[in-house]
């Protein structure tokens, strides 16, 4: 597969490797932003090639773990009052305070697994008697798609389309992490895929203000070594600026066609974080003119507040604060079958990733 | 239109009555269709000549959509049964087969499912020799499930055990994985996809057959990878062994389609289902000898030789990266789920 393999190839990345243990003199904590990432180094192996200073702390780049439980209820609540609800698959097996979505499913609700949002368009267009809502949760990887989806209701002029969202941005949560006066990461490998959307012009100002070197990665084991790689070169030397390791997919200004459906549709809102918080302006809400695609208000959904579960330190793990063996529930309590939290139920949780692939001794 | 003069254009809830709308489908589909001496009896079962020990296997079927690229749900009924009792190192020979209608079924689809069970029997040398048939109301089903049970004798070379398994056993696989999987997956509802996927359903007891008459000992054990993939086959044999498997990533044979269609939705081939394939554990000495002989069989061709026990990480498997990291390989929980982006 052309742009795969030869990411993935043996040579090239012990290449990058033996660099990476040439230039290092010293430790270094550097976080991967998004759950993509984490899942590939667990998933390859890279973890254990990489030289004994670098710590690779996983960021908070799974959009699933970071989805408020309340939300998960909310959809739950929908299904009940015989909505047809739309979710990506990672989201249907995510603990909510009561049930999950296929928990839900199991007891009689309507949900459909699809992996786009137009698809949940065409739904409401054939189902002209059934409410249909999608689950629009993501990072700025997913936005485009879930704003298309609501414009092509309204040109469709389709009443019976709505989306719950939950949508969180990367910049925001990076801050956030810096601001933490315990914070002891040194670098970040950027999340690839937000940045083919958005671009990275947004984290020069972020490399500047925290001097912290940015390194816009891909996510196949050659990418991340990369990455990696030109990370540990600026922490080396003290300096602290974006590089674009991921130049197949990323450019400076990103895919503006995407952008300007985002900005159509949506615009930046305060946003719960599940196990983080509040985060000031770190998320999407709907535009009011597209207010009535808003199966929150349409529904007259009421927000119950944070129930998380308390033996759950997602917090912790999802801003690189422990590692999830480091938790006393993780594989014991905790595991994919009877999860405490979404850290280890999400593909790109790094809880699950440690369960499915890591410590294979 | 009815492929039949006396039968309706789709099956109604009389057909499963037991009157003479049910004797009517039998005779002018069923009975037809599978002609033989032990159907002939008339009874309320069979009476099959079998001596010795017994070897039986049952499985349910319940694909949706009913007809796929590469085979549809008769012919997986019969195969996926077959497999099983061939698995065992057993050598299949008789078949029962029950349906369970979703009235509105179209008589042409019954039709083209009965015939398509009667070629898959043939092919892999078995015979349907009692039955059932039952009808549900609209909605209480998804057009056809189906139920058959094999019966068969023990292959007289065969030694199959999980107790057999030893360090420095060699785990081949038949073929390219992953196939049946994502052509069904490329048919689904709201996930269709263009692609040539085909369904890699076939019978493997002849295969079988062939392995235990020019090897037979050295066949530790075989299992096919259907629901679960290969990583459950190999997490069976870790756990239930007590012994160590350790996978190449690279040397498993995947077709280039089925590689990109696990990536673009996604998925990890090791867990998406098979039809056509077995994995066996050959001692080590002659594994080189099996594989070629696999690979010139018309049921193996593409045939690889993926993994090895180990006397590390007993009860584990674990597999080596392209990059040559390494991974734990867990079984599938729950269903595999698209992922996000």
């Amino acid at each position: 597969m052309k742009y795969l393999t030869e990411y993935r190839n043996l040579e090239a990345t012990q290449k990058v490797l033996e660099q990476i243990q040439k230039a290092v003199t010293r430790p270094w904590n550097i976080m991967e932003i998004c759950g993509g990432q984490t899942h590939s180094l667990v998933r390859n192996g890279l973890l254990d090639l990489l030289p004994e200073g670098i710590q690779m702390i996983h960021g908070p780049g799974c959009p699933v773990c970071v989805t408020p439980m309340e939300l998960i209820d909310l959809a739950v609540t929908l299904m009940e009052r015989g909505v047809i609800l739309c979710s990506f698959g990672d989201m249907v097996r995510v603990p909510g305070s009561g049930l999950s979505l296929q928990e839900a499913k199991s007891k009689g609700g309507d949900l459909r697994i699809l992996y786009s949002p137009l698809e949940a368009v065409r739904i409401a267009r054939e189902n002209p008697e059934r409410e249909v809502v999608f689950f629009a949760v993501g990072f700025e990887t997913t936005a485009p798609a879930n704003a298309l989806s609501v414009l092509q209701a309204e040109k469709e002029g389709l009443s019976n389309y709505s989306i719950l969202v939950s949508h969180v941005l990367v910049p925001p949560a990076m801050e956030g992490i810096l601001g933490d006066p315990f914070c002891a990461i040194d670098g970040f490998l950027g999340a690839g895929h937000v940045c083919a959307i958005m671009g990275y012009s947004q984290y020069h100002p972020i490399a500047a203000k925290y001097k912290i070197p940015i390194v816009i990665t891909g996510f196949e084991p050659l990418d991340l070594a990369e990455g990696i790689y030109k990370a540990v070169l600026q922490l080396e030397k003290g300096e602290y600026r974006v590089e674009n390791q991921y130049k197949r997919a990323v450019t400076e200004a990103g895919n503006l066609a995407a952008q300007k459906v985002i900005h159509q549709v949506f615009e930046i809102g305060d946003r719960q974080w599940r196990g983080i918080g509040s985060i000031p302006n770190s998320g999407y809400v709907l535009r009011p003119q597209y207010r009535g695609y808003d199966a929150a208000e349409r529904f007259q959904l009421e927000e119950k507040g944070d129930t998380e579960n308390g033996e759950c330190m997602a917090g912790a793990i999802l801003t690189g604060q422990k590692k999830p063996h480091e938790c006393p529930h993780f594989g014991k309590k905790c595991t994919p079958r009877n999860p405490l939290g979404a850290p280890m139920v999400s593909s790109e949780g790094a809880c699950a990733a440690y369960y499915h692939f890591a410590s294979t001794t | 239109m009815s492929p039949k003069p006396n039968l309706p254009d789709s099956i109604q809830l009389a057909h499963g009555s037991g009157g003479l709308m049910t004797r009517e489908l039998l005779d002018e589909i069923v009975f037809t269709t599978f002609k033989n001496p032990y159907l002939e009896q008339k009874h309320d079962g069979a009476i099959v000549p079998l001596t010795g020990p017994v070897v039986i296997s049952t499985d349910s079927f319940v694909v949706s959509p009913i007809f796929f690229r590469g085979g549809d749900i008769g012919e997986l009924a019969v195969n996926g049964t077959v497999n099983d009792v061939a698995m065992c190192g057993g050598i299949p020979r008789y078949l029962s087969l029950g349906f369970i209608i979703e009235e509105g079924l179209l008589t042409t689809d019954f039709l083209k499912i009965v015939e398509s069970i009667k070629r898959a029997a043939d092919a892999a040398g078995v015979q349907v020799v009692t039955g059932d048939t039952k009808v549900v109301e609209s909605g209480k089903g998804d057009k056809i499930f189906i139920n058959t049970t094999g019966i068969g004798s023990p292959h007289p070379n065969g030694q199959i055990a999980m107790e057999r398994i030893a360090e420095g056993d060699q785990i081949l696989v038949s073929g390219p994985i992953a196939a049946h999987g994502m052509a069904i997956l490329s048919e689904r509802e709201g996930l269709e996809f263009e692609s040539e996927i085909q369904s890699d359903t076939t019978n493997l007891n002849h295969l079988v057959d062939d392995l235990l008459k020019a090897f037979g000992g050295a066949i530790h054990l075989f299992r096919d990878p259907t629901r679960g993939g290969v990583s459950g086959v190999c997490s069976e044999i870790a756990q239930d062994s007590g012994r160590g498997v350790l996978l190449r990533e690279t040397d498993f044979p995947i077709h280039h389609q089925v590689a990109a269609a696990c990536e673009i939705l996604g998925l990890d081939p090791l867990y998406v289902a098979n039809e056509g394939i077995l994995c066996a554990v050959v001692d080590g000495a002659v594994a080189p000898e099996v594989l070629a002989f696999m690979q010139a069989h018309p049921k193996g061709s593409g045939s690889a030789c993926i993994g090895s026990i180990v006397p590390d990480h007993p009860g584990k498997v674990v597999m080596e990266s392209s990059i040559g990291g390494k991974r734990i390989v867990t079984p599938l929980i729950g269903e595999q789920l698209p992922r996000i982006c």
